[in-house]
């Protein structure tokens, strides 16, 4: 009996998932729930497609319903948490953490341009196709995700400068 | 103006940071890079946010994927058949298996009940495209078709009518089952699409079932298990129609 056809796009939709969520808990229910739509989904999936960037579509829109429903129900209620205390670090790597950090304040359409691209290494075509955008749109978005991330990772560097007492 | 070079587009220093260049661009690039110390700084910084996300994700590529995950994949027991009816080479595998639906209606099903769904499948695909043979008793001969599978089956059988469906009668004929004969009705709508029922007797103390239902590229099939007797319809018919299908037939089978 052979493997799922899936099974071996798992890594790397697990890799993008973890770095959307940064938690893994979220990222790994992130991914079922992209596993169980797809299933639902996959006798209207064409072979001629590109199953990775199929999957990659799917998780996409996934997690748009998902920041959907969130920003619903923050709207309803009082924003007294802070930003994100349930955020679990991954890395004690300083520039590891700098580009985490610095992912968190990209707006989520721009984020998942950079890491579709940076490090999902999508093409520009398959990534346009994955958010359903046009391929001026990413290519927009890229400038404006990494410019941002630039700014944000030059400028996170100096708090740890005012170490004074 | 002439002095001026012409400035480089974003869309190209993208694809150069991401590797999308041939050498000849990239070697133009790099030319005037090493003069123009703002756009280096820039391509830099980007090659850098690439490497950063590699080092700060790639670990997880290399780790185990947790079951969890990998059993959502895992095709139940009884979705099987369809793969082993496909790599035998009676479906049309369209990088589509029974994945689609299992698992939504009863979580758990008795290993005989699959067995009969697989054999129904099976049955199906191999008669219903049959044109010169595809009953042995044909609708005509209706009363003796019924007296006559009744018999080698052992229990009273019945036909249900899915006239009213656009499905008629066009015969039947007995079959090998997985421990005794079986019987396989065969029906046809104006367009020529058949649908099968399979009736196999099972083992003494077969657990009831309610409708369940597998699918297909090729064939479908709603199945269900009711006072020791095993029923399935198989057709390209869908769920829905299937289900509908299957109520009709069983207020005629269930007695």
């Amino acid at each position: 009996m052979g493997r799922h056809p899936f099974e071996e796009h798992l890594p790397r939709l697990r890799r993008y998932a973890l770095a959307l969520m940064r938690d893994r808990m979220r990222a790994d229910d992130l991914l079922q729930d992209t596993l169980e739509r797809a299933l639902r989904k996959f006798s209207l999936f064409r072979r001629s497609t590109d199953l990775r960037a199929w999957l990659f579509t799917i998780m996409h829109n996934v997690h748009v319903n998902q920041i959907r429903a969130a920003t619903a129900v923050a709207r309803t209620q009082p924003d007294d948490a802070g930003s994100d205390p349930a955020h679990t670090p991954l890395d004690d790597a300083a520039t590891a953490r700098d580009i985490s950090n610095a992912l968190q304040h990209l707006a989520p359409e721009h984020r998942e341009v950079i890491l579709l691209v940076g490090l999902e290494q999508l093409s520009y075509e398959e990534t346009a196709r994955v958010l359903d955008v046009p391929i001026g749109t990413v290519m927009s978005r890229l400038t404006r995700a990494r410019e941002r991330l630039r700014a944000l990772m030059s400028g996170e560097t100096s708090p740890t400068l005012r170490r004074v007492k | 103006m002439s002095d001026q070079p012409q400035p480089i587009s974003d869309d190209t220093l993208h694809a150069y940071v991401d590797g999308r260049l041939d050498a000849a661009d990239c070697a133009e690039i790099e030319t005037r890079l090493a003069t123009d110390v703002t756009l280096s700084a820039r391509v830099q910084a980007w090659r850098e946010q690439n490497q950063a996300l590699h080092a700060l994700f790639d670990p997880v590529l290399d780790e185990p994927v947790p079951a969890r995950l990998t059993q959502t994949l895992a095709p139940p027991a009884r979705a099987r058949w369809l793969h082993r009816a496909a790599a035998i080479g009676w479906l049309a595998v369209g990088g589509v298996l029974g994945w689609a639906v299992h698992g939504k209606l009863e979580p758990a099903t008795p290993i005989e009940a699959v067995a009969l769904a697989e054999r129904a499948a099976v049955a199906h695909v191999v008669y219903a495209s049959e044109v010169q043979h595809p009953v042995e008793v044909k609708a005509d001969q209706e009363q003796h078709l019924v007296h006559w599978l009744s018999k080698r089956l052992g229990t009273e059988l019945r036909v249900p009518d899915l006239n009213r469906f656009g499905y008629q009668l066009v015969g039947g004929r007995l079959l090998p089952g997985d421990k005794g004969p079986a019987a396989q009705f065969m029906y046809q709508d104006a367009r020529g699409v058949r649908l099968t029922l399979y009736v196999a007797i099972q083992t003494d103390g077969a657990q009831e079932t309610a409708f369940r239902y597998e699918a297909g590229e090729g064939v479908n099939v709603l199945y269900w298990v009711d006072h020791g007797r095993g029923f399935a319809l198989a057709g390209e018919a869908d769920r829905a129609t299937l289900l509908r299908l299957g109520h009709a037939a069983y207020e005629t089978l269930s007695f």
